[in-house]
């Protein structure tokens, strides 16, 4: 099953985000070995120096360490991880302020919309 | 590392027509090239100088340092844009009488692959439909291994279920070290497996550039920057 990756932004920055999140909701658990530049790039139906670029970005942040005979592995590091969920979070809560503010709430307006959709979400 | 693939101020000329003209370009090692250009651009004439099949007006052609000829063949794999097997024959037929022909042929994986695709090796060619056929030739050019796949128009005939397919045998199948150029029109089923572009036109290369630069620079896809480029 080839990667939904849309066709006007870079394949290799679709790629991070993508392995990104897969370490943020625990696909890939710290410590775990990823899978090789070959196969995954065979899975995701893109070519396999796009992926090592994608790779390579993902290691430059350190999310990624290599062994040099062994293969790719997902940082031990859960503060890192940490930091890249709520830098993530941070970024969707800011788009989505905007775009409510697009629709004309002030941001108090907006707080107790979100509060309100929360409590029937808990009832 | 040497260019796979060097030509310089190459120039194909049929009669008053020119169908090539000065084109200057190398291909490295290890990349996935697509070679886009709307019809009559020149695409399938620059292929056939790289398989020897047409010799050029002016200029020159190296494949690994070498003038194209018996060596360069034995390290490219060519598929043509047109069927040139026999129709009578098996496919089983044709896988022997390919392994025979190729050094680097490898009957397992022409067999691996014919299994995946559920094509039986005891039919025979003029059984089966055109995009059967197109995937059997396919195959046979994917199982050798070369250094070099020029692939003309490989999906055309292929339906979309099995373009997918096609294109993860493309990438499972081909060696690390070795390039493929791709022609073809089709280009957004494509683009995602591609490291270049070369644009043609005219027989002059119009653009190349990669498609992670294409994307981050114009904002679109390769889909999308061919048709406004090439807009008739």
């Amino acid at each position: 099953m080839p990667w939904n990756l849309n066709s006007d932004r870079p394949i290799f920055l679709q790629i991070v985000e993508r392995i990104q999140m897969d370490i943020i909701s625990g696909k890939y658990k710290p410590g775990d070995k990823l899978p090789s530049v070959r196969d995954l790039a065979a899975e995701a139906a893109v070519n396999p120096n796009t992926m090592q670029k994608a790779f390579s970005e993902l290691e430059r942040t350190g999310l990624v360490y290599s062994q040099r005979t062994t293969g790719r592995f997902i940082t031990e590091d859960t503060t890192l991880i940490y930091e890249l969920k709520t830098n993530l979070a941070k970024e969707k809560i800011t788009e989505f302020i905007a775009l409510m503010q697009q629709l004309g709430f002030s941001k108090e307006e907006i707080l107790s919309l979100i509060s309100d959709t929360m409590k029937g979400e808990a009832s | 590392m040497s260019a796979l693939i060097e030509c310089k101020d190459l120039t194909k000329s049929y009669g008053k027509k020119t169908a090539i003209d000065h084109i200057s370009l190398s291909i490295e090692g290890g990349h996935i090239i697509g070679l886009l250009g709307p019809n009559g651009s020149g695409k399938t004439t620059l292929i056939k100088m790289l398989n020897g099949l047409l010799t050029p007006t002016s200029g020159s052609l190296y494949f690994q340092e070498n003038p194209i000829g018996a060596e360069s063949k034995k390290h490219i794999s060519y598929l043509p844009d047109h069927n040139y097997l026999n129709m009578n024959q098996r496919v089983s037929d044709i896988i022997a009488f390919f392994k025979d022909f190729y050094e680097d042929f490898d009957e397992n994986r022409a067999y691996d692959m014919l299994e995946k695709l559920q094509i039986n090796p005891r039919d025979r060619l003029k059984s089966m439909s055109k995009g059967t056929k197109e995937k059997v030739q396919l195959i046979l050019v994917m199982s050798r291994r070369a250094d070099l796949y020029v692939l003309d128009e490989p999906i055309a005939g292929v339906d979309p279920a099995a373009r997918d397919y096609i294109l993860d045998v493309i990438l499972s199948n081909y060696e690390p070290e070795a390039s493929i150029l791709i022609s073809t029109h089709l280009i957004a089923d494509i683009e995602n497996i591609l490291d270049e572009v070369i644009f043609i036109q005219n027989g002059t290369i119009r653009l190349t550039a990669s498609v992670d630069d294409i994307r981050a620079n114009e904002g679109k896809s390769v889909d999308a920057l061919f048709r406004e480029v090439f807009k008739c």
